[in-house]
């Protein structure tokens, strides 16, 4: 870690995750992203007077996904709290949020940087309402837009534990990979519904004692998190190198110009005032509902990782398979339908490779791939029981997915299969040796680097379709024979 | 036969019988009103057409044979309840023009009981005051003497009722905002449990205070109204899931047994003796009928008001963040930043004692100061409610006089707003422990000041235990075939024909 010389960085990351449910946190008004302005809203939406929270059980439950799934304490009994500040985009003028009893506490999220495993420790998770958009025209004039206000969010706070951008960035990909495994979120950084805030203070190494902090707002993408931490981290550096020290303030992030600057200074920081919400009753999580929850909990990306590694696959297939719920579930889709785990490398080097390859290349995703588990799991047996060659198999591939048929009957339709029969083999190359008596020759006087060519020529008689290893076996032993 | 001072249970049973049809009891009304109200200023709205159109409904319902508790019943609504398509201001010039596009649930269940909403009722802006002089649309003054107040903050729901200008009505009570007003008009009031009554559409001053309850000229109407409004309300997350009783019939019962908590704190300096004497003797009568009187401690009675003052304030400054120009309401125009904007929208739509309160609320929630007094105020709340509930584990309920005083006159105690705090001593303690509490006339008083001034009325509350609106309202019924309080009318100088 020369990069910070002999200071270090500490970063903790503050990430709101918007919840997919249909309707709002506290209302029944539609969810739905990129309606017409102000189309997704209601009276409690608009903080219109008189209108009172009701809160959705579909937004609990995700959280609760959330908060098992990373090993969180859940409190059997929660509160919400009004967090207070004056803009037009926040109706009621004040979020209702939680403050001292959030719905979950402790917990963890693990993720690789590089092949090294790291486990960062998360201090809570919480519910809270979005806050809906404002648009500011160049002439002067503000809009607001309300369609996202009241949203479910979760607010996931980690400790202060990471160290680098590129480690708060593999973060973020790890808390987009988990809620997009646990179905509670699309995760997606380009739509607002995964956004991050980064605390990110440096300190000289050994010390114990955190330095002065600045939060980072609006780094809305996995590139920029990087970049907009190790900007943050190397101008502390710079300050305290140079005997300045650091403010604390709200910084935000220019992606254009790749640089931060200063939003707002502690004095300006706001009092939200916090209030318990007199309007929602204490939340109450029964161990009947948290049993429920836990027994539909989908399978986290690191669990199923470590499931793959398992298997027998390396790191980087397992980390792979495991990023994304449709490719794991394509994946042990295809391992069950070809007969379990003797296929599970096999199976996926082809989807990590032929598969992926061919769907990117035609800019299509998983689930109208054209070859599905079942027909790519066809194609793995009949290489496992030696029908095809490698060579062959990807011919097929390609074919099926260009024509959609399924590979068995097209290796029967056509007689692809390769040919395997010991007698068969035998036959062809005792032609080939007795075709070819200089080469022979030279072979058994000691240039064993023409086997490949006896190899080559088998292959060719046989249109591509003999087993090579079974050739090299038999081209061996023929040609040892005779002195 | 004037219908103007029949109960809402007479009124009702008489359309229902097709003696008298809900359309001609509702232009009885509106014509009262109009002839009268010029002098009291109980309606800020007055809505001829809609509630017309309803009483024919409700004539109809009943030539079909439909059964409806309040059948033409004609009922005025405090303007902080949410009326769908009816001008709603809560007294306030923020919310000028605001109409709400649906109706508070106790509204509407006013109307499916066959009800028909005459108008909207004055109030003091946000419900915050005890004298009916905060509205911004002009004070509602006292009909049994009109140079005095109503009190409030649903002045004009106990000065309609009392002036035979509606039947019944609907308050809300946040810290006695019923019950006072009801004791200086000489009507009954009843502030139910906490919870009990939805509070969607109730437009909130204080959340964790605020219920809607009625108003009306006996125990009985109470009985059958609140038997309407209350009850679970999916909008409403904190409203009870329990049961609605038949109040009506609790009505019917004998106070034969009933203990009654007398709370010696409560008799003590700055009672008026008058208004004590009247208080004693409804006690007397109540055991001469065979209930118990049971002596009471209350000793943290001197931090009530402090402790609802807190409470109530901080969730005020919060309640009403909301009117800041941006979606409705008053807009101050021609600012030149949204700061701006902000503070001229809201210094010329808020009156000084809801700026007041918001001041004090905004304080007691700043970063540092929150346990010192939100978190304090909360614990001695809670205190508060043991103390009661200790208190009602030894009686069935609590009595005591409503109001230390009679009705004051207008502007008396405008400049001083903490002794207008503390007239608030006898209510607050059952806001702060969500009880339900209940005021019945049962005297008439001179002024303490006045000796031969004009007789007033005097209100006696009866506090009961969680969900024990039944007992009040067997008490308080009771009280009433006993007496006759309660239908006393205001002078007749206001019932000009």
């Amino acid at each position: 870690m020369s990069a910070t010389g002999p200071f270090e960085a500490v970063i903790g990351l503050e990430c709101h995750v918007q919840l997919q449910t249909r309707s709002k946190l506290f209302s029944a008004a539609s969810t739905r992203f990129g309606g017409a302005p102000n189309s997704q809203t209601d009276p409690y939406t608009l903080g219109l007077p008189g209108t009172l929270p009701v809160l959705n059980e579909q937004a609990v439950e995700f959280a609760l996904r959330l908060g098992l799934s990373t090993g969180c304490r859940i409190r059997r009994v929660c509160r919400f709290a009004r967090k207070h500040y004056f803009y037009p985009d926040l109706p009621k003028g004040y979020q209702i949020s939680q403050l001292d009893e959030p719905l979950c506490e402790g917990g963890h999220i693990e993720f690789f940087v590089g092949t090294e495993r790291r486990r960062v420790r998360l201090l809570r998770i919480h519910l809270e309402e979005d806050a809906g958009k404002s648009v500011h025209a160049p002439t002067g004039t503000s809009l607001v837009d309300l369609n996202r206000a009241g949203v479910p969010l979760v607010e996931i706070v980690s400790a202060p534990e990471l160290s680098s951008g590129q480690e708060a960035s593999e973060y973020l990909r790890a808390i987009r990979r988990l809620v997009r495994a646990l179905r509670i979120s699309d995760g997606n950084m380009e739509e607002g519904s995964l956004r991050c805030d980064a605390n990110v203070s440096v300190r000289r190494r050994g010390e114990t004692a955190l330095g002065t902090r600045t939060e980072l707002k609006n780094i809305n993408s996995f590139r920029f998190v990087q970049r907009a931490i190790d900007h943050e981290v190397a101008r502390q550096i710079d300050l305290l190198s140079r005997g300045g020290q650091v403010v604390q303030e709200t910084r935000g992030w220019d992606a254009e110009r790749g640089t931060s600057y200063p939003q707002r200074g502690k004095e300006e920081a706001h009092d939200y005032r916090y209030l318990p919400e007199p309007d929602l009753p204490p939340l109450h999580i029964d161990e009947s509902w948290l049993a429920r929850v836990r027994a539909t909990l989908p399978e986290t990306p690191m669990a199923r990782y470590d499931r793959y590694v398992e298997l027998g696959l390396p790191h980087a297939d397992a980390q792979l398979l495991s990023s994304e719920p449709e490719l794991g579930e394509y994946f042990d889709r295809t391992l069950s339908a070809a007969g379990g785990a003797r296929a599970a490398r096999l199976a996926a080097a082809w989807i990590g490779s032929e598969l992926l390859g061919a769907l990117h290349r035609d800019g299509r995703d998983l689930p109208s791939s054209p070859v599905g588990p079942e027909a790519l799991a066809e194609l793995l047996r009949l290489i496992l029981d030696g029908t095809l060659s490698g060579k062959l198999a990807k011919e097929v591939f390609a074919r099926c997915y260009s024509s959609g048929e399924r590979p068995a009957a097209l290796v029967a339709r056509e007689g692809l299969s390769q040919i395997s029969d010991a007698l068969a083999i035998e036959a062809v190359c005792r032609r080939v040796i007795e075709a070819h008596p200089q080469q022979a020759a030279k072979y058994r006087a000691g240039a064993s680097k023409l086997l490949g060519f006896f190899i080559g020529q088998v292959m060719r008689e046989t249109g591509g379709r003999a087993n090579p290893e079974r050739v090299r076996q038999v081209l061996e032993s023929l040609l040892g024979e005779k002195s | 036969m004037d219908l103007a001072f029949l109960s809402a249970v007479e009124i009702s049973r008489q359309v229902r019988a097709r003696q008298v049809s809900a359309v001609e009891v509702t232009r009885h009304f509106l014509d009262r009103a109009a002839r009268l109200d010029a002098r009291l200023g109980c309606f800020l709205l007055l809505d001829p057409e809609g509630a017309l159109a309803q009483a024919a409904e409700v004539d109809a319902a009943c030539a079909r044979g439909e059964d409806l508790p309040l059948c033409g019943v004609p009922i005025g609504i405090k303007d902080i309840l949410c009326t769908r398509g009816l001008t709603t201001t809560a007294g306030s010039r923020i919310l000028a023009g605001f109409v709400p596009p649906y109706d508070a649930t106790c509204v509407e269940r006013l109307r499916r009981a066959g009800g028909v909403v005459l108008g909207k009722l004055n109030l003091d802006e946000f419900a915050m005051g005890s004298s009916g002089e905060n509205s911004a649309f002009g004070p509602t003054r006292n009909p049994w003497d009109p140079s005095r107040v109503p009190g409030g903050s649903s002045s004009g729901s106990a000065a309609a009722v009392s002036a035979g200008l509606c039947a019944l009505s609907l308050g809300t009570d946040t810290g006695g905002s019923i019950r006072q007003p009801a004791a200086l008009c000489g009507v009954s009031g009843l502030k139910p449990t906490y919870g009990r009554v939805s509070r969607h559409g109730l437009i909130a001053f204080a959340s964790s205070l605020d219920q809607a309850g009625p108003i009306a000229r006996s125990a009985e109407d109470l009985a059958v109204c609140l038997g309407v409004i209350a009850g679970p309300d999916p909008l409403d997350s904190t409203c009870l899931p329990e049961p609605v009783p038949d109040y009506l019939s609790a009505c019917a019962a004998s106070p034969a047994g009933l203990r009654i908590g007398v709370p010696r704190q409560y008799f003590s300096e700055g009672l008026e003796p008058a208004v004590e004497r009247c208080v004693r003797q409804a006690l007397a009568v109540l055991c001469a009928a065979g209930a118990v009187a049971v002596d009471v401690s209350l000793p943290l009675t001197p931090h009530t008001v402090s402790t609802y003052y807190l409470i109530a304030t901080a969730e005020a400054s919060s309640n009403l963040a909301r009117y800041d120009g941006v979606r409705y309401g008053l807009r101050a125009a021609g600012s030149a930043s949204l700061t701006e904007m902000y503070e001229r929208t809201r210094a010329a739509g808020f009156g000084a004692e809801v700026r007041r309160r918001i001041l004090l609320g905004t304080y007691a929630l700043r970063s540092g100061y929150y346990d010192a007094y939100y978190r304090r105020a909360s614990q001695v709340r809670r205190l508060i409610r043991d103390e009661l509930l200790s208190a009602l584990a030894r009686c069935d309920l609590i009595l005591s006089p409503t109001t230390p005083g009679v009705a004051f006159r207008l502007g008396e105690r405008t400049e001083d707003p903490l002794a207008m705090y503390l007239s608030d001593i006898y209510t607050t303690s059952a806001s702060l422990a969500g009880l339900p509490a209940v005021s019945i006339p049962c005297g008439l008083a001179p002024p303490a000041d006045d000796p031969d001034g004009p007789l007033l009325p005097v209100g006696l509350q009866l506090i009961g235990p969680p969900l024990g609106e039944s007992v009040l309202l067997r008490a308080a019924a009771a009280f009433q075939r006993l007496t006759d309080w309660h239908v006393r009318r205001p002078p007749a100088a206001m019932e000009i024909p």
